[in-house]
């Protein structure tokens, strides 16, 4: 009998690890940090961009469309509620990336346009918000790569066995929708000095 | 079939991971694969960064390469910064001051826990009117010493070195214990079952364990701990089946631990040489760049 009960929790310390209901939690929890990084970078961006409108306004008047499709994007990504509850929404998720893929490409217009103004481009106030803006789509790239990163050993490791088993009969998480690169917009705006 | 296709695979990975520029060895404050620090100023750089570091336990490290083969360098940066792990772990106070000679650029890749004090926008106005001006007149000297010098007064005492210990040695430790714990139920089994087979298992066990996870044991030691096993292999198990009272909830609290413990596992650092190496810092793309 002692030597049973020895066995059995033997047996169900290795399960405990071995069923990878931890490695499972683990992973989502790191999921859900990295979606924190992701959204304070972008959220980051979305604060600097009134005052990169009104320094280029400033100095570029004719540019009005450019400036409107900006503030626009701006408006639009503001109204989507971040949260972690996105992760679980696909068709909240692809509005989101819809979105911002939108502000990414209304910036890189807005830079475009600052190329033809040589005294916005000296200005010092412009340089700043320049490496800031710099600073902060690279953040963003970072942060959406390891969240993809995160998002990708989560998966694996829900749909890998036994884990699956365990996936289905205690904790039910569902697989996890990684950003998609977008032809075109999804790229960084190219600010060139 | 399958298997052509996943020799084909692999070699396509290969290939793939050819063309990606690879992350330098890490060999000290200054890394200079560019040649473009002449060793008078090499020296003072490394002299400053080491004292630097030994006050305020933040480092900074310079990297030249020749030629980025068209890698973006803020790419290439955050990778530097992901393998070298400079910084402090749990500070995350690194700096990497990097340059790519033949794409005339620059890059300041800061740490986490600095990017309060080191802004994007004040490590971009460190590379436009320090490190820029002086690159244009061909100074690199000049360059990199007003770049490093500006860079550490912008972050000086944002922290503070704190002795020698390094978090790693709590982790070493509290994988000791996860082991030990996991190692002493395995022991109790099979003592259950032979009392030859429990002595084994603690004789072997215990020096194994603590070789493996806390520190490299001489021979002597080995052979006392291996003695200490022995004794604790046979006679645990004994001491554990005239109490009979196994049942209760000590068997599930330790459970409970093994689960907590094994966490600290996957997140072992890797040891470097010489200057001490990164301390584990991490970084997320915050810093700036600029071309000359």
């Amino acid at each position: 009998m002692k030597k049973f009960m020895y066995l059995v929790f033997t047996l169900l310390l290795l399960t405990a690890s071995g069923c990878g209901y931890n490695t499972m939690q683990a992973n989502e929890e790191a999921v859900k940090a990295a979606w924190g990084d992701v959204e304070a970078a972008y959220q980051r961006r979305n604060d600097l961009i009134p005052n990169l409108v009104e320094v280029v306004k400033g100095y570029a008047k004719h540019e009005k469309e450019t400036l409107t499709a900006v503030t626009e994007a701006r408006a639009k990504v503001g109204s989507i509620q971040m949260s972690k509850a996105l992760l679980d929404n696909p068709a909240a998720f692809a509005q989101f990336q819809q979105a911002q893929g939108a502000m990414s490409s209304a910036l890189s217009r807005l830079m475009l346009v600052v190329e033809k103004y040589p005294d916005l481009k000296a200005n010092q106030n412009f340089m700043d918000l320049q490496h800031q803006l710099e600073g902060t789509e690279n953040r963003i790239n970072v942060a959406r790569v390891r969240f993809n990163k995160s998002i990708e050993t989560f998966n694996t490791s829900i749909r890998i066995f036994p884990n699956n088993l365990t996936n289905s009969m205690l904790l039910h998480l569902k697989l996890k929708e990684p950003f998609k690169a977008e032809a075109g917009a999804e790229k960084a705006p190219q600010v060139k000095f | 079939m399958l298997y052509p296709a996943c020799i084909l695979f692999f070699i396509f990975l290969l290939t793939f991971s050819a063309y990606a520029l690879d992350v330098p060895k890490l060999q000290g404050y200054v890394n200079d694969y560019a040649n473009m620090i002449s060793p008078s100023a090499k020296t003072a750089l490394e002299n400053e960064l080491k004292q630097f570091e030994q006050t305020d336990s933040t480092q900074l490290v310079v990297l030249t390469i020749p030629s980025l083969e068209g890698e973006a360098i803020e790419e290439f940066g955050i990778k530097v910064g992901e393998s070298w792990k400079i910084g402090q772990k749990g500070k995350d106070n690194g700096i990497i001051f990097l340059v790519a000679k033949q794409d005339k650029k620059i890059k300041i890749e800061v740490g986490r826990g600095l990017e309060g004090r080191l802004t994007d926008l004040a490590a971009g106005r460190i590379v436009d009117l320090a490190v820029k001006p002086r690159f244009k007149r061909d100074d690199f000297d000049g360059g990199f010493l007003a770049g490093a010098a500006t860079l550490i007064d912008a972050t000086r005492g944002e922290f503070k070195a704190d002795g020698n210990h390094r978090p790693r040695k709590h982790e070493k430790s509290s994988r000791f214990f996860t082991f030990l714990i996991f190692g002493v139920f395995i022991m109790l089994f099979l003592g259950s079952i032979s009392r030859i087979f429990g002595g084994i298992s603690g004789a072997v066990g215990l020096p194994a364990l603590i070789h493996a996870t806390l520190l490299p044991l001489s021979l002597t030691t080995f052979i006392i701990f291996a003695v200490a096993g022995l004794g604790a292999g046979i006679f645990l198990p004994i001491l554990f089946s005239s109490g009979g009272s196994y049942r209760g909830g000590g068997f599930r609290s330790g459970g409970g631990y093994y689960g907590g413990g094994f966490g600290g596992f996957s997140s072992g650092g890797s040891d470097f040489g010489g200057f001490g190496g990164g301390g584990g810092g991490g970084f997320g793309g915050g810093g700036a760049s600029g071309d000359w």
